[in-house]
């Protein structure tokens, strides 16, 4: 009763939160909107167990994401109302929107009650995957192509921030240069809290290959600690040009896919034998990690800027 | 069962701070007041449910988890609370300078 009651009122502040952050035009408000919606969804995947997911939401749909677009936002100055839109726009928005929500509820009446989805299939060969979290063992093995070209995709996302510098920025650090009061109160967040977040961030990607936890949630997590050492001045941004980081960033996706070309010795691209699954697996969660954590960093920091003169 | 009662009793009174602290966020007239309604919400709020929550968590290592969850929040909320007021205050004295000098 209670548990029902909890699951309808998250169903109705999702729903309100989603309708406040696609109408109205202050961008602002849309952003923080959209935020709180993330954080909600987190809480929907909570409550259906998928803890893997809502871990991913939160750190990435919620934190990363609106950070982005909070970035995105600072730097249009002072266009942040947007145009009104023509009214057929809105109106085949709207039939889309109401079409795809019939089909969705439509394909949801379908579903067997009990038993969807391949979860018997995966826990039946969770033994050979290497890793005892089925979640792992789907991401990075079963299906592990998705992965993959997840870290690509990221890769790819850098290289168009990076592609809008100037001419005369380029090779320099990017972002804006931070200024942060000497031994006030960012500094000194900045220094104690990559302690905790450090160790938060490398067992959560430990923590993956038997429970929840993972690559992509560690990594922002770790992420997080970068940007925020650099938001309090205390370390500076690489230069874009600099050789470890380029090397750092193409590590995750390019160990990846040499192991799953070292799969087609064992039968055909990305199979894992059984005997060096687990630390196949590992090793890779492990340079993803530092990869993604990394191509996040820059992703928030944004293009390089000219070095003041 | 005693311990249940506890449980409600704490998380009903963190409740109550979180309520009062988001009308304050809601009513208040300026940043400084409402940082002051938002922070004690943050601080009490969570920590009476947290310290509610943690009754029930069963293992100790659960309950510190707990706690930690807390502590961290308290930090990043203090944190958070200090830079908007100090860039709240600076934005206000720009705003008076401005005045004078039109």
């Amino acid at each position: 009763m209670i548990a029902s009651g909890f699951d309808i009122t998250v169903c109705v502040l999702l729903c309100l939160c989603a309708l406040a952050a696609v109408t109205g035009r202050d961008t602002f408000r849309a952003i923080v909107f959209f935020i709180v919606y993330g954080l909600l969804i987190s809480v929907a995947w909570l409550r259906i167990d998928a803890i893997d997911v809502a871990l991913a939401e939160a750190a990435i749909g919620a934190g990363l994401t609106g950070v982005l677009l909070l970035g995105a936002f600072g730097q249009m100055g002072s266009a942040d109302t947007m145009a009104r839109e023509p009214r057929g726009a809105v109106l085949i928005a709207l039939v889309a929107g109401a079409g795809i929500g019939a089909a969705v509820l439509f394909a949801v009446q379908g579903l067997p009650p009990e038993g969807a989805g391949l979860t018997a299939e995966v826990l039946a060969q969770l033994e050979a995957s290497g890793v005892g979290n089925p979640v792992t063992a789907v991401l990075l093995n079963f299906r592990g192509y998705d992965t993959l070209l997840e870290s690509i995709v990221l890769l790819v996302a850098l290289i168009g921030v990076w592609s809008v510098a100037s001419e005369t920025g380029w090779g320099e650090r990017p972002g804006i240069v931070h200024h942060a009061r000497a031994g006030g109160t960012l500094q000194s967040f900045g220094r104690f809290l990559p302690a905790i977040g450090l160790v938060i961030g490398a067992y959560i990607v430990w923590a993956g290959s038997s429970g929840p936890g993972g690559a992509f949630q560690g990594g922002t997590v770790l992420a997080a600690v970068a940007i925020l050492t650099i938001l309090a001045g205390l370390v500076d941004a690489p230069r874009v040009t600099t050789r470890w980081l380029r090397w750092a960033l193409v590590m995750g996706p390019g160990v990846f896919l040499g192991v799953a070309l070292l799969g087609l010795f064992g039968g055909a691209f990305l199979v894992f034998p059984q005997a060096v699954a687990y630390p196949a697996i590992v090793a890779i969660e492990i340079v993803l990690t530092a990869s993604i954590a990394l191509t996040l960093v820059l992703l928030v920091l944004g293009p390089p800027r000219e070095a003041p003169q | 069962m005693i311990l249940d009662a506890i449980t409600m009793v704490l998380t009903l009174g963190g409740l109550a701070f979180f309520a009062a602290g988001t009308l304050g966020l809601l009513r208040f007239p300026d940043t400084h007041s409402r940082l002051h309604a938002l922070t004690k919400a943050d601080n009490l709020g969570l920590g009476l449910i947290v310290l509610g929550l943690a009754l029930q968590a069963g293992t100790p290592g659960n309950a510190i988890k707990l706690v930690l969850i807390w502590a961290l929040a308290m930090i990043a909320a203090g944190t958070t609370a200090q830079l908007i007021a100090r860039s709240a205050l600076v934005s206000n004295l720009r705003k008076d300078d401005g005045d004078r000098t039109r």
